[in-house]
């Protein structure tokens, strides 16, 4: 190679040497390009879900009038004469939501406090991936569980519980989402400076004071933070509740008996029950649409409260 | 002023009394710690409860059977064949898709992206992609892959809605690792005369390369468990041949098993549960291919 070159006269070199750098550059400048297309793929993913639930809800309420999904009391898509109020959905959405948070809140909480403040490195590197574990299980694991093994358990306790009803899902659903609560909460209450913690145990704090006076206080929007997105999460959630949970949207807020939620309704119709270009095909997406604007607005709840409210330190 | 310093008076006097306390105090402390603990293990015995429930529950139709059989209306019959192969068919398509477009944008965002509003408009959206409930990208996959652009209840169709549901988490762990790349490798291989493009290709993603795989693994191990969108795009609940094509119909596991779970025999839960065992040991060695890759070609800088 380099007696070739030898022979070479130097302005060939130089010729040869800039061709080579023109396709360098060619890459050069096609590589960037090629990232922001990517890049903007999931932008146009963002504005293909909200096109997509604003094109075909407003098919829906061509047919259904705003005022009446909103303020009607009854969700019967499939009856003769149907009625497409979302309260029903919205109820057994948020009730089951509910149940979840009642058992992932001080659960998580109280894990989270306990990972951060009292366990050992050793006990920790031991508990976080179990919590990973149960993360990492589908939702429709959660489901078959909740539905052969909590609610026949259940039903030894409560004799009136139904097969299908909105406790046995919440209560898994809790279970789902204890990790993400400790895991969210532990970093928040992580971060939170050594020096502070020593300074209440100089002053003769105890440990559970340190952790319920000092930590929890100066970790508190994160740990609020955590909250908000679980609930973000209870309410996207749809297997469990499509499993366990029933196919009866009900006013009523009997928590024994089958309730239906947002996402449990939108995957029922989608089995089969509704023909492309009815009324109910494009109430899923009606549905769907309420179900995004309220899982977006946790989420930004959710940053605003951890980036706004964050104590520097 | 006054009122204030009356107040820290009286504080101070409470104060005072408190050593008296401090036995009452001390076992606070120990009972909640006890509280505390118990709610950590919680979470360790409902883990185990789950299994072992599933576990004693499937073992029995847990056989060779259960793989190299369709489903039936038979429960001693019914296997996972279909919905196993669909499930590999699925992963291999998107696999790839996924990776192109998570790690592109992590690439972008990393290496070439400016500090400007645009940047961080992709940011937001992409942390605000991670939020959005899998069920309704079911709904985006539905109305885009498999009615606008004609692609029926197909493999592509399903594989296209799953890159988009997990790209969120790909670009985050593909940024992660290519972050954790120090400056210092990048200088001295600008030093030495490469390009932008150089650096990228030749220094900066094989070191990221471990982080970016050990990613797209757990990326693509949520979505082998993902149920919902695919019931949205219309996989099929009940099928007895294999996908031929990227245009085949198909049906998941998680499907499969949703569809036994809800019908009302007894037996098809127990065949349910030996395929949610088969499913959970996939889970576990893509989780350990995983770590695998993690501990073994990870460098730390």
């Amino acid at each position: 190679m380099m007696a070739d070159h030898s022979n070479t006269p130097i302005h060939k070199m130089i010729e040869e040497k800039a061709s080579k750098k023109g396709m360098a550059n060619v890459t050069e400048t096609l590589m960037p390009k090629f990232f922001l297309v990517c890049a903007i793929i999931s932008i146009l993913t963002t504005i293909g879900i909200v096109f997509t639930l604003v094109f075909e809800t407003f098919t829906f309420f061509q047919d259904v009038s705003v005022v009446e999904f909103i303020t009607s009391p009854d969700w019967y898509p499939m009856f003769q004469d149907p009625d497409f109020g979302i309260r029903p959905l919205l109820l057994g959405t948020f009730t089951i939501a509910f149940i979840a948070m009642c058992l992932a809140i001080p659960v998580g909480l109280a894990s989270a406090i306990y990972l951060s403040e009292y366990a050992s490195d050793k006990t920790r590197r031991t508990v976080k991936p179990v919590l990973e574990v149960l993360a990492g299980i589908p939702t429709i694991v959660y489901g078959f569980f909740a539905l052969t093994f909590i609610t026949p358990l259940l039903q030894t306790f409560i004799p009136g519980l139904a097969i299908y009803n909105a406790l046995s899902p919440g209560i898994v659903m809790g279970i789902m989402i204890i990790p993400m609560v400790a895991s969210l909460s532990e970093d928040a209450m992580s971060a939170v400076p050594q020096s502070m913690r020593q300074g209440a145990f100089a002053l003769g704090a105890t440990r559970l004071e340190v952790s319920l006076k000092v930590v929890l206080p100066a970790a508190l929007s994160g740990v609020i933070a955590s909250f908000v997105l679980a609930i973000s999460r209870a309410v996207g959630e749809t297997m469990i509740v499509t499993v366990a949970g029933g196919a009866n949207p009900t006013a009523d807020l009997d928590i024994t008996s089958s309730m239906q939620t947002m996402t449990a309704y939108i995957v029922q119709m989608s089995l089969g029950d509704a023909g492309f270009g009815t009324t109910v095909y494009y109430s899923i997406y009606a549905v769907g649409m309420t179900l995004f604007i309220f899982t977006l607005a946790m989420n930004i709840i959710a940053h605003v409260i951890s980036n706004r409210f964050r104590e520097e330190y | 002023m006054k009122a204030a310093r009356q107040e820290t008076t009286i504080t101070t006097e409470e104060r005072l009394q408190e050593p008296a306390n401090l036995s009452v105090r001390e076992w606070k402390n120990k009972i909640f710690k006890g509280i505390f603990t118990a709610a950590a293990g919680f979470s360790l015995l409902m883990l185990i409860v789950l299994i072992l429930r599933i576990f004693t529950q499937g073992i029995g139709y847990l056989d060779w059977n259960l793989i190299t059989s369709f489903a039936s209306r038979n429960p001693s019959d019914a296997g996972i064949l279909a919905a196993f192969v669909g499930t590999i068919w699925l992963m291999a398509v998107t696999a790839p898709i996924s990776f192109i477009l998570g790690v592109g944008t992590a690439i972008y965002l990393e290496e070439y992206a400016n500090k400007n509003r645009f940047t961080s408009l992709i940011q937001t959206n992409i942390s605000n992609l991670a939020g959005v409930p899998s069920v309704v990208f079911g709904l985006l996959g539905l109305t885009l892959f498999v009615r606008e652009l004609a692609m029926g209840r197909s493999i592509i169709a399903g594989a296209l809605t799953m890159s988009l549901l997990i790209l969120p988490i790909i670009v985050v762990a593909s940024q992660e690792a290519i972050r954790s790349v120090p400056t210092n490798l990048k200088e001295a291989s600008y030093a030495m005369g490469a390009t932008n493009w150089q650096t990228i290709y030749r220094v900066v993603l094989p070191a990221a390369l471990p982080g970016i795989l050990t990613g797209n693994i757990l990326a693509l191990s949520r979505a082998i468990g993902e149920t919902a969108p695919l019931i949205m795009i219309g996989a099929l609940t009940y099928i007895a041949f294999l996908p031929e094509n990227l245009l085949s119909q198909f049906t998941v596991m998680p499907i499969q098993i949703f569809n036994w779970t809800s019908r009302p025999q007894e037996e098809f839960h127990l065949v349910a549960a030996a395929g949610i065992i088969v499913l959970l040991a996939m889970l576990l060695l893509m989780n350990s291919i995983a770590v695998w890759i993690r501990n073994k070609f990870q460098r730390r800088f």
